[in-house]
């Protein structure tokens, strides 16, 4: 599904990431593990086309990123990836189900309501469409995030530390609601995280300055 | 979901910040359009007063006094001057028409003017009932004095002493309502007229005028206040004033040249208060500056997340600059419908001006020149934080939390 192949980036020359060569299948659910500051972040940012690394090769569902840029790189992301940042990031000028909607609508894709509706019941907030984020909990606002990320069916699901500040329930909670997620539209899911935690739920693990499993 | 919907979304966040900007650029606005409209509604009815009078004649004194007298009726005559003088001027063949006009006495306020019916047809000016005087105190009223009034055809009312309406009630000499005309829209539905022998047969009771005049009723002796004169021909124009104002007793006004004189004063102030409305859009425009800069600041985690979704720096950009073009739209749209709406009211606050009104509601071509500068300033003041939105480090901001 994708492959990165020596891939560098550096940061005012200073490397900040490196990763000879990774490659994950359709469907996959992967661990990126790693300590803080070990590039993760930074990881996910390349798949997601966000960040264009300083030397190597990124493809994703057959796509060179090399190849695209500018607007037409936005709106394959749009389409290709959902992200869930470690800071969730819903806008808080949009109520839940707007928050979602402007995922589809931003992709340039149909917007969906039933879809959309569909799904914030699936992820346990479906009674909340109409509130704004300022009035959800921490865990509520991630499962909200966890829909946007998923709602235009993309090919690529990356969730950015998404246990971080969580207790054990809510961590479990949003493990099981990423995967279910990703399987529903079979999804290759990559989870950032530095949570041992984490680790039960994704068998497949790539660590940073390792070699691939 | 729409990108007008993401804007109004915007907006609707920050109500207070919003409101105020919209109420800052609509003040601008208002006011900057309302000198338009008031001075411009000025111009239209002072050039339509005076159109088809190319001079006004009458005793030497300040020309724009007589021409505020004799066309306007804002200002008292500089004097009187002998009807034999004034019916000269008829027989001169540059001249095509003389219309006298003798003044000196008003009611409640509306001056009563001694004309010959010459003056009724210069203002295109029709009968709304009864006709116009045959005798000695037969009065015609124009349409603001029969409603400000109520008098009707049959009434008899008496005019006070002077153009103020305060003096002395010519009790003895009351005036008869023979006709009201119908609105012209100019100067003479504020005019009470009647015959000039009216105004000489009151006086002449009164004592004012000449006593001589009143026991030989000759013309020699007669006299009125202004002749208002129109060519027969424009070489009129290069010769006829200066022969007048040759004469001892005579002097000749040019509207035209008397009322540009008049709004070039006027233009002075208009564009203090335009200046002033300038600075006021340039302060909203800084202000919603201002507001784009906190809520860029504010926001950059939004834009950030809306390119991580697919957005492209087109659209975040686009994003902007419709949520201020929204804003200076409802400033702009808040202040030209302020200020037309004062326009048309403006008889109700400011008494004096009521005659503007509608000529003053009115949509004029310089309003668009208020458009383009508000859209402007709006436009203005959201290129700097649209640049640094456009310039956004996606993931960065995304990663700094």
């Amino acid at each position: 599904m994708f492959s990165l192949t020596g891939v560098e980036h550096r940061y005012a020359g200073t490397p900040v990431l490196r990763i000879d060569a990774w490659q994950a299948q359709a469907g996959e659910h992967w661990l990126l593990a790693g300590p803080s500051g070990s590039g993760k972040t930074t990881a996910l940012h390349i798949l997601a086309g966000l960040t264009t690394p300083t030397v190597g090769r990124v493809v994703v569902g057959g796509t060179d990123l090399a190849t695209i840029q500018g607007s037409a790189r936005d709106r394959w992301r749009g389409r290709c990836v959902g992200l869930v940042p470690q800071r969730l990031h819903l806008v808080g000028a949009l109520d839940v189900r707007a928050n979602v909607l402007l995922a589809q609508f931003l992709a340039g894709l149909p917007q969906d309501r039933a879809r959309v509706d569909e799904l914030l019941a699936a992820v346990g907030v479906g009674e909340l469409a109409h509130r704004y984020p300022r009035a959800l909990s921490q865990g509520q606002a991630q499962r909200v995030a966890v829909a946007r990320a998923v709602v235009n069916r993309p090919a690529l699901v990356l969730a950015d530390e998404p246990t971080a500040n969580l207790d054990d329930a809510h961590a479990a909670a949003t493990l099981d609601l990423l995967q279910r997620q990703a399987r529903a539209t079979g999804a290759t899911l990559v989870v950032a995280s530095h949570d041992a935690r984490v680790r039960p739920w994704l068998p497949q693990v790539r660590t940073l300055g390792e070699a691939p499993r | 979901m729409t990108t007008l919907g993401l804007a109004l979304a915007y907006a609707r966040r920050r109500p207070l910040a919003t409101l105020l900007n919209v109420l800052l650029l609509a003040v601008g606005v208002a006011t900057i359009t309302l000198v338009i409209l008031l001075t411009r509604a000025l111009e239209t009815r002072m050039q339509r007063e005076a159109a088809g009078i190319d001079l006004v004649v009458g005793a030497k004194g300040s020309p724009l006094q007589l021409i505020l007298a004799g066309i306007y009726h804002a200002d008292v005559p500089p004097g009187n001057v002998p009807l034999r003088e004034v019916l000269e001027l008829r027989a001169n063949p540059l001249v095509r028409e003389v219309i006298p006009l003798a003044l000196g006495d008003s009611y409640r306020g509306f001056r009563i003017v001694g004309t010959s019916p010459g003056l009724v047809a210069h203002y295109g000016a029709t009968l709304a009932q009864g006709g116009l005087w045959q005798a000695p105190m037969d009065a015609v009223l124009g349409s603001d004095v029969a409603r400000a009034s109520g008098l009707a055809p049959g009434d008899t009312f008496a005019g006070s002493h002077g153009l103020g309406g305060s003096g002395a009630l010519h009790q003895a000499t009351p005036y008869r309502v023979v006709g009201i005309l119908a609105p012209t829209g100019n100067v003479v539905d504020r005019l009470v007229l009647t015959g000039i022998d009216s105004v000489w047969q009151v006086h002449d009771t009164h004592g004012h005028a000449a006593a001589a005049a009143a026991e030989h009723d000759d013309a020699d002796e007669r006299e009125v206040t202004i002749a208002l004169i129109k060519y027969a021909s424009p070489l009129a124009a290069a010769s006829l004033p200066r022969a007048i104002n040759a004469r001892t007793s005579l002097q000749a006004a040019s509207p035209a040249y008397e009322t540009a004189r008049l709004l070039s004063v006027f233009g002075v102030g208009t564009d203090i208060i335009r200046g002033f409305a300038l600075l006021l859009i340039g302060a909203s425009a800084l202000g919603l500056f201002v507001a784009l800069t906190q809520a860029l600041d504010e926001r950059r985690h939004d834009l950030a997340i809306m390119r991580a979704l697919g957005a492209s720096r087109g659209r975040v950009v686009a994003v902007l600059l419709l949520e201020s073009g929204l804003l200076a739209g409802l400033g702009l749209g808040l202040g030209l419908a302020c200020a037309h709406l004062l326009a048309a009211s403006v008889g109700h606050w400011l008494p004096a001006a009521s005659a503007l009104a509608g000529d003053a509601a009115a949509w004029r071509p310089e309003e668009w020149s208020v458009v383009a500068l508000a859209l402007g300033a709006g436009i203005l003041a959201t290129l700097l934080p649209a640049w640094r939105a456009y310039r956004l480090d996606v993931a960065a901001t995304l990663a700094d939390g």
